[in-house]
């Protein structure tokens, strides 16, 4: 029976799920930045696996699934692009300009990190494109010799940071601007930041999903030439 | 819409945009393909927004769940990040808000410059 419930795609899809509303729950009861819904079900998997010493890859079984999903999740964020589209329309050099502010700034900063630390090569690779969306950034670091399941977790991680911190950001730096704001979360944060900036507001939302599809051509483009 | 056909509808657009992403001679995801595609259906007015407005609330009402799988896949790379763990930190944790503070801040100086611009137009 073991084997069963450990080779069924059922798994990785009720463990997905259960934790999630578990996250959601605990988020709700504290308020607590910290205890977003994303972070605290990820740990919960994790030590869950860890504990029972079930295998990545009996989860990603079921988790695959979901996975495949990010697809249509981030193609429909093209109906939130649309209707926005007077803003965009009215602020679309500062759009432009503030995508390439942020791409160059992350590739930059990574690139004086690496150097400052003599991080070799094939780190600076994994962690260059981080701030660009998964599949781009994988893309990217093995082309340059990176690696790409490390490049997947800086992407997350950072996505995370973004996700959870947006809210703080936008006080410490004194960001009012609605569309300033949004951009910032996509270009910092890519599609996972982007889930925050939808609850932020439908404008950030969108303006943050602008910075996605910029920022990843505006980082492609500079990886030829790095 | 049917459900059924608004889901044929977005998930063939993200099946064209793996075919198109095959033969762009440089890496550039499907779904951000997709994204665009689906855009430029909308701004054509090809597609309303109606036409898929139940499959996307749901997705997008849910969107983070769908970057679990992701986030649990970390834990497999976890021994090669631990190697190297002071400057993946930094760089994930110290570089995200100087992405943001910069682009912020262009956006909003040039938003500022702009709208004074206009004013003294009137």
């Amino acid at each position: 029976m073991t084997e069963a419930i450990l080779s069924s795609p059922f798994l990785g899809l009720v463990l997905s799920a259960g934790a999630w509303c578990i996250g959601c729950r605990v988020q709700k009861r504290t308020g607590l930045l910290l205890c977003n819904p994303l972070l605290i079900a990820t740990a919960l998997i994790i030590a869950l696996l860890s504990v029972l010493r079930i295998p990545y890859s009996a989860y990603a079984a079921g988790g695959d699934f979901i996975k495949l999903m990010l697809g249509p999740v981030t193609a429909v964020l093209a109906l939130n692009i649309y209707q926005q589209r007077a803003i965009l329309k009215k602020h679309f050099a500062p759009v432009l300009a503030g995508c390439l502010a942020g791409s160059l700034t992350s590739v930059g900063s990574v690139l004086l990190l690496c150097r400052l630390f003599h991080v070799d090569q094939a780190l600076t690779a994994s962690l260059l494109p981080k701030s660009v969306t998964t599949a781009i950034a994988i893309g990217i670091a093995e082309s340059r010799g990176g690696v790409g399941g490390i490049a997947a977790a800086a992407v997350i991680i950072t996505g995370l940071v973004g996700a959870v911190l947006a809210p703080l950001f936008a006080r410490v730096f004194r960001v009012a601007e609605p569309v300033a704001e949004g951009l910032a979360i996509g270009a910092c944060s890519h599609a996972l930041g982007t889930t925050r900036a939808m609850e932020i507001g439908q404008v950030q939302g969108a303006m943050s999903s602008i910075a996605i599809c910029v920022c990843g051509i505006i980082t492609s483009l500079l990886a030829l030439f790095l | 819409m049917h459900i059924m056909a608004e889901i044929a509808v977005v998930f063939g657009l993200c099946l064209l945009s793996e075919g198109i992403s095959a033969l762009l001679p440089v890496t550039f995801p499907a779904s951000v393909i997709a994204l665009l595609l689906l855009a430029l259906l909308l701004f054509a007015r090809v597609l309303k927004p109606e036409h898929i407005r139940r499959l996307s609330g749901f997705l997008t009402a849910n969107m983070a769940f769908f970057f679990l799988p992701s986030c649990v896949e970390v834990m497999e790379h976890a021994p090669a990040i631990l190697r190297q763990l002071l400057p993946f930190l930094l760089a994930c944790l110290l570089v995200t808000p100087v992405v943001y503070f910069v682009t912020a801040w262009t956006v909003q100086l040039l938003m500022r410059r702009a709208g004074r611009k206009g004013d003294s137009h009137d």
